[in-house]
């Protein structure tokens, strides 16, 4: 019994590692920052995923020790991944996209980050630096 | 999905003055009271049952001091929330909640290894990366959090914005050499459920 959680843990640590590394080897081979963020967000989830499983079924199995943060990890992972990328994704599109690239929304209506509302966002209206101290 | 915090408290609800078409309802009205005091002191009774599963699940070993604990902050914390999120998330059929996340785990499954493939075997010039404006049937902000949530965790695509009507969502494609598949596949994969779950 212990031998087999032993052989899975070992299993679920080279996949989440494989993952891992695959994640971070395309966010050096994507070609621009858009599709850098695809890398990331994806190949990540699943990386740490397998080793928080990995590192639950050795709690569990191996050391006989029940376990539940690793189930908190994972939802805290699929609740500011998403948000992660949608904050890169707007700081991007703010940065170095023309609104007039992207698609429109609707005929009458412009995205969020562009809105009227945003008007006064201080990532739209950078501000000045502050005064350096000496 | 960024909704402005109202100012003040949280405006009440119609629902929760029942005083108007009780005119001489002086009979019962202590069941309406008793619903609205539900409300004031569980705005949000899934909330509170998260919030005190999450401290129990932190505190990750059984005492009955933990639970008494975890009910205190399982109250207080949506009371002192309520104000930034006056409405309630409507459901109407919370049981098909379990099989929308299973969907999704499945499809993250997917996703990660269409990733990695793209990553590591696509040469660069045959990548077509392309944006995409997503129409929503949706109208609830929850659904559309989700959907937002869901669309950026799968297949090749993340999503960047929302307009600001709320009517649309824009996205991004990996690699998308036909967009209107990729169009089709969250209307008819997600939306259409989360249509079924959401109210």
């Amino acid at each position: 019994m212990t031998a087999l959680a032993e052989i899975v843990v070992a299993l679920l640590l080279v996949v989440g590692g494989v993952f891992g590394a695959v994640g971070s080897w395309g966010l050096v081979r994507l070609p621009d920052p858009m599709t850098r963020l695809h890398a990331p967000t994806k190949a990540a989830t699943l990386g740490v995923g397998s080793v928080l499983i990995a590192s639950m079924v050795f709690s569990w199995f191996v050391l006989g020790r029940p376990t539940w943060h690793e189930l908190l990890i994972a939802l805290f992972i699929f609740l500011t991944a998403p948000i992660t990328g949608l904050f890169i994704a707007k700081a991007h599109m703010h940065l170095s996209w023309d609104r007039r690239e992207l698609p429109r929304a609707e005929p009458d209506t412009d995205w969020a980050t562009f809105g009227d509302s945003a008007e006064e966002s201080p990532m739209v209206r950078a501000p000045e630096p502050p005064p350096r101290c000496e | 999905m960024t909704r402005p915090a109202p100012p003040g408290p949280a405006p009440t609800r119609p629902a929760a003055t029942p005083a108007a078409p009780h005119r001489h309802g002086a009979h019962h009205p202590a069941p309406h009271r008793a619903a609205s005091l539900m409300r004031r002191i569980l705005p949000h009774p899934g909330v509170s049952l998260i919030v005190a599963l999450v401290w129990m699940m932190l505190v990750n070993r059984f005492a009955w001091g933990s639970l008494v604990f975890a009910v205190v902050l399982g109250v207080v914390v949506p009371v002192m929330t309520a104000p930034y999120w006056p409405d309630r998330a409507g459901f109407r059929s919370p049981g098909r909640i379990a099989g929308y996340i299973g969907i999704v785990l499945i499809d993250i499954a997917k996703a990660n290894i269409a990733v990695a493939r793209i990553v590591l075997f696509m040469p660069k010039r045959d990548l077509r990366p392309c944006w995409l404006t997503v129409p929503l049937d949706l109208t609830s902000p929850e659904a559309i959090t989700v959907l937002a949530g869901t669309i950026t965790l799968t297949p090749g695509t993340v999503s960047c914005d929302l307009s600001e009507d709320g009517r649309a969502l824009l996205v991004h494609c990996l690699h998308a050499p036909d967009p209107d598949a990729v169009l089709d596949e969250i209307k008819t994969r997600y939306e259409s459920r989360l249509k079924e779950i959401f109210r």
